[in-house]
């Protein structure tokens, strides 16, 4: 990075120092962050979307929809994160990739399942075995997202459910009341109203999917923690310019730090928005709300 | 319109006839932490023994070769199901994993695992010993009477021994033998334990020509006398 880094063993302190957190190795761990930044920026929405699909489809009057949506949120939250992000992310991928081989190579007539191998044909492949590796990197990263949003989106339902049935029934029934029908109380009159009661949980789900980037690895994709690992692991002078010791402590410290400030952050924002849904709202706070502004 | 997806159809059979002819981009799967086989330099990028044995490996076969990194506990899970088509993590030859996975020749020699302590008397009988899980080392410390203590990564296993959690920690030698020499608190044993049958690349069962190609390369790699030449190099254990 530096004009002076070319030989870091001659270095000492601060520009040691300076050398040493530019490598590019720490360049990748800085893209970490934003990697993980993303991860959640497109994966709160995806899981509240699903959420809310799996809500709606639980207390949905048609029979069958009921039953999926309650299916899809019993089944996801009893299974363990871990054995589901080992478990599902392969078994998605294949098949994505076994629907393509349908459609890409209907005359193929070997077994798909040789032994322990799963085999397609070369054109079926997700993404194609001659693609750069930044693709490989995105779709990992699609499978990231879509993994997530599933198992959040599962918790976010059910917070969703309960947040619907706490909307006051009068409230329904006044709707009712003026001509409106089914699908009309549930957009105007029940959804405005339930983000209220969903928040708490919502905020809940938030903080601990902040928390759940790890589980990334898992997935090929390199967050920060496997950066912290890996780097901070002791380093032996045949193998890197810049030898030391056993060093996670300092980087782990440094996500804690990262960790707090960015649920500070997420507290200070929900705070506001919890502030602004409540207004108006016939609860104990929207209550307090009105007396205050009065 | 008909015409339009016969057309399609047709072309779309022409190129997976072309790709269908081998693999076009051969992808290396490694662990990139157990050095000196596999560790990502200061640049984040793949380096050591099997980085160079790789590049190797495949310009002589011939192969265009990309290199990705992957967890050590799902690296043969990720291989069987596709996302990369060769193992190439220092991984040891044995019968289980022969079960699930096919092996090329080895291109390194059995190499000795020893045991990393912080003094040098330690009961091996009854001690608490450290190994990466998923190891030859972890299975051979299971079938002893010593208590294994797992780990995910290697790293790891060093750093509990030296903070008293493990007893010792049972690994290759040439991955022990650089931090035995860069850290005053820990030495090796006296006793060493012979596992394995050499280190090989691993592939798909179903991937027999791949493999072929794999095994003339490592083959003429021993008959000149370069592989020998990485090993010593990069210390990893006895010459061919």
């Amino acid at each position: 990075m530096f004009s002076f880094c070319t030989d870091p063993a001659s270095l000492e302190g601060l520009q040691w120092l300076s050398c040493y957190l530019t490598t590019g190795k720490h360049m990748s761990m800085y893209w970490a962050f934003g990697t993980v930044l993303l991860l959640l920026a497109i994966t709160a929405p995806t899981a509240l979307a699903f959420g809310f699909a799996g809500a709606s489809a639980a207390r949905s009057g048609i029979a069958p929809l009921r039953w999926i949506g309650k299916t899809y949120i019993a089944v996801v939250r009893g299974i363990p994160d871990i054995a589901f992000f080992l478990f599902f992310v392969i078994a998605l991928d294949q098949a994505f990739e076994y629907i393509r081989h349908r459609i890409k190579c209907p005359d193929w007539d070997e077994p798909i399942r040789q032994g322990n191998d799963f085999i397609v044909c070369t054109a079926a492949k997700l993404p194609l075995g001659n693609a750069p590796q930044w693709v490989h990197e995105t779709y990992g990263f699609m499978l990231a997202v879509l993994t997530f949003a599933i198992v959040f989106g599962a918790f976010a339902a059910n917070v969703l459910f309960g947040a619907m049935r706490a909307v006051p029934k009068g409230q329904l029934e006044t709707a009712e009341a003026y001509g409106m029908n089914r699908r009309q109380t549930f957009w105007r009159v029940l959804v405005p109203q339930m983000w209220v009661y969903a928040l708490p949980g919502l905020s809940n789900l938030w903080m601990v999917l902040i928390k759940a980037t790890p589980l990334l690895f898992l997935l090929g994709v390199e967050d920060i923690v496997y950066w912290a690992r890996e780097l901070g692991g002791a380093k032996q002078p045949q193998f890197t310019d810049y030898p030391h010791p056993d060093w996670r402590m300092w980087y782990f410290a440094a996500l804690l730090v990262f960790y707090l400030c960015f649920t500070k952050l997420s507290e200070v924002v929900l705070s506001r928005i919890m502030a602004r849904l409540t207004h108006g709202q016939a609860t104990a706070a929207g209550e307090a709300q009105r007396k205050a502004a009065a | 319109m008909k015409n339009l997806i016969l057309t399609t159809a047709a072309l779309a059979v022409a190129g997976s006839m072309t790709f269908a002819d081998g693999h076009s981009v051969v992808r290396l799967g490694t662990e990139g932490a157990y050095p000196p086989f596999n560790f990502l330099n200061d640049d984040g990028e793949v380096d050591g023994f099997e980085r160079e044995v790789g590049d190797e490996i495949c310009a002589r076969a011939e192969l265009t070769c990309e290199w990705v990194t992957n967890e050590w506990d799902s690296i043969i899970p990720n291989l069987v199901s596709g996302n990369y088509d060769v193992i190439i993590a220092g991984m040891s030859i044995t019968d289980e994993r022969d079960e699930v996975i096919d092996f090329s020749d080895n291109y390194t020699q059995p190499d000795a695992s020893a045991y990393l302590a912080t003094s040098a008397d330690v009961d091996l009988e009854s001690a608490v010993i450290a190994a990466q899980t998923g190891t030859i080392q972890a299975a051979f410390i299971a079938s002893t009477g010593a208590t294994l203590l797992e780990f995910a990564t290697p790293d790891e296993t060093i750093a509990a021994v030296k903070a008293g959690e493990a007893d010792a920690v049972l690994a290759d030698e040439s991955y022990l033998l650089p931090i035995a020499e860069a850290d005053s608190e820990v030495t090796l044993l006296d006793q060493k334990e012979l596992l394995g049958g050499g280190v090989g690349l691993g592939v798909r069962e179903s991937d027999g020509e791949l493999r072929e190609t794999l095994n003339a390369a490592i083959a003429s790699m021993k008959a000149d006398g370069s592989l020998n030449a990485l090993i010593a190099k990069w210390e990893v254990g006895e010459q061919f």
